[in-house]
């Protein structure tokens, strides 16, 4: 079951790879959040107690729908398309994904793991391991401030899975600060891009660097220096 | 070659075009339509093959002798391709890869004959069968390989008979992901929604239609006949990764297996009536993904 749910997950990511709508981007995302709450429900069969059912369901709320829909109202309000826009096209990111999902796998079968943390299904670790690169080549490719925040998303749902995949429980109070510090954390980036957008009519993180106003006089200064010479 | 042999040959010969029908009719009952007869395609190629033949002043034998060859390979594959637990009457190490090559030599004189019309519609038509199936191709190779690791077989046959459909083990995963790839090869290789629209009119879109525009009388009928075993082919090799393993005499085993491929041909009516046809410029990314999903497959079962 652990191992259908990483292959689902896996899978989920490779699509996040491929898709070009922002709005499916965010589904995908929905259904990650739910099928880890599940795999940490399943992963935690034999002692489920209150905490357990906390974090999963506190988890599944926040991933699953606070935070989506936080990012579905800053997609509504700015005035961004609907369209994601890649640096690195989306055939070629498929095929990254696959040699990233291979690698991830290799490392997870032969990482050294101590008898206290181990890759209990390995499936689930590779997985993690696989989500946490997904996360960052999300946000590494990808032009709007939006998609690189559903870059961070898939990137912490890697965290989470790892936690599950190498078997070794979190404390209560750490798994609960963790989940804080994301929503704190997409919460703020929904207000800058909120912000952002409202500023200068886009979001588009490569055209952030030609706002280069402050350097412009200095460099004029320095001209008039020279001509002063 | 034994009698069950004989008689899986023959229910694929005679079935095939049947395929069609049973595709069609899903479609017209999706649409809220009554429907061409289940055997509309055997009508249509006995009132091809009573045609004359019409060839192009621009033609020479290579037109004529394309739909030919087309249709000898894909009978020549057809024989390799095992019936659930019959296996198939032409078997060896590594057949697989011959199958697909033939598979690639009934294209390669579609194509030939297609391009021998001069015909610019079917020059462009025939880019794009390449094309397409040139990114098919790794979603076979891969599945191909991924089920000789699974079962540690070499032969398409005994792949089959080594491989257990069974739900609840995680190695199905695997199974089920190639399923679904080759499903998509399926669409693909056989020109159908959403990488082509056999029903599309409009030369400018089309694939594999457009290869066959000038193509008339008993050459045509050739040419949708092969088309039908090339079908069954793809529908049968998706059924044998399904089909379960019962101790039931061989007829029940046969029966059951035909009920798969017939059941494939309305799945793939359903896909027809539910999605739309994919943006050409779109096709090579669905491919990629195709291949992208067999690949996380294979890296499974190595895994696993």
């Amino acid at each position: 079951m652990i191992n259908t749910i990483s292959i689902l997950l896996a899978l989920s990511s490779l699509f996040l790879f491929g898709s070009s709508r922002i709005r499916i981007s965010i589904r995908v995302v929905i259904a990650q959040g739910f099928l880890l709450g599940i795999a940490f429900l399943l992963h935690n069969e034999e002692h489920l107690n209150s905490s357990t059912w906390t974090i999963a369901i506190s988890s599944m709320l926040l991933k699953g729908i606070v935070l989506p829909w936080l990012l579905t109202f800053v997609l509504h309000r700015s005035r961004a398309k609907l369209e994601i826009e890649p640096y690195v096209g989306f055939g070629t990111s498929l095929f990254i994904g696959v040699l990233l999902l291979g690698f991830s796998t290799y490392v997870a079968w032969n990482l050294s793991l101590t008898s206290t943390v181990r890759a209990i299904p390995p499936a689930l670790f590779s997985t993690a391991l696989f989500l946490i690169f997904c996360g960052m080549f999300l946000i590494v490719t990808r032009k709007k401030a939006i998609t690189q925040t559903i870059g961070y998303l898939v990137l912490e749902n890697g965290v989470f899975a790892t936690g599950l995949g190498i078997g070794h429980e979190f404390p209560f109070i750490v798994e609960m600060g963790v989940m804080l510090d994301i929503f704190v954390g997409v919460f703020l980036m929904g207000i800058m891009i909120f912000r952002i957008d409202k500023a200068f009519d886009h979001t588009d993180t490569h055209r952030f660097n030609t706002l280069l106003d402050e350097i412009a006089p200095e460099h004029n200064d320095s001209e008039d220096m020279e001509s002063a010479q | 070659m034994n009698a069950n042999n004989v008689m899986m040959i023959l229910s694929a010969l005679l079935l095939s075009p049947l395929l069609f029908g049973v595709i069609n009719r899903v479609k017209a009952m999706f649409a809220g339509r009554k429907g061409s007869p289940l055997l509309q395609t055997y009508f249509d190629i006995a009132k091809l093959m009573k045609k004359g033949m019409v060839y192009g002043n621009t033609t020479s034998l290579m037109f004529q002798l394309g739909p030919v060859f087309v249709l000898v390979s894909v009978l020549l594959a057809l024989l390799m391709v095992p019936f659930g637990p019959i296996a198939a009457p032409l078997s060896f190490q590594g057949d697989f890869i011959l199958l697909a090559y033939l598979l690639g030599v009934s294209r390669f004189f579609t194509v030939l004959s297609a391009l021998d019309t001069g015909s610019a519609f079917e020059g462009m038509g025939a880019s794009r069968e390449v094309q397409f199936a040139a990114m098919g191709e790794p979603t076979f190779m891969l599945g191909a390989l991924l089920l000789a690791i699974h079962t540690g077989e070499m032969s398409l046959s005994g792949m089959v008979r080594e491989i257990q459909f069974d739900v609840l083990s995680p190695a199905t995963a695997a199974v089920v992901l190639l399923v679904a790839a080759w499903m998509m090869l399926l669409l693909t290789e056989n020109s159908r929604i959403p990488v082509d629209d056999p029903n599309t009119h409009l030369e400018l879109t089309m694939i594999h239609e457009v290869m066959v525009l000038d193509t008339g009388g008993p050459l045509m009928g050739i040419v949708t006949y092969a088309s039908g075993i090339k079908l069954w082919i793809f529908s049968a090799l998706i059924a044998n990764l399904l089909v379960p393993t019962l101790s039931a005499g061989a007829s029940a085993q046969a029966g059951i297996f035909v009920g798969i491929v017939l059941l494939i041909a309305v799945a793939v009516g359903v896909i027809e009536s539910i999605m739309g046809r994919v943006r050409l410029r779109q096709i090579p990314k669905v491919l990629v993904g195709t291949t992208a999903l067999v690949a996380t497959a294979l890296i499974m079962t190595l895994a696993g």
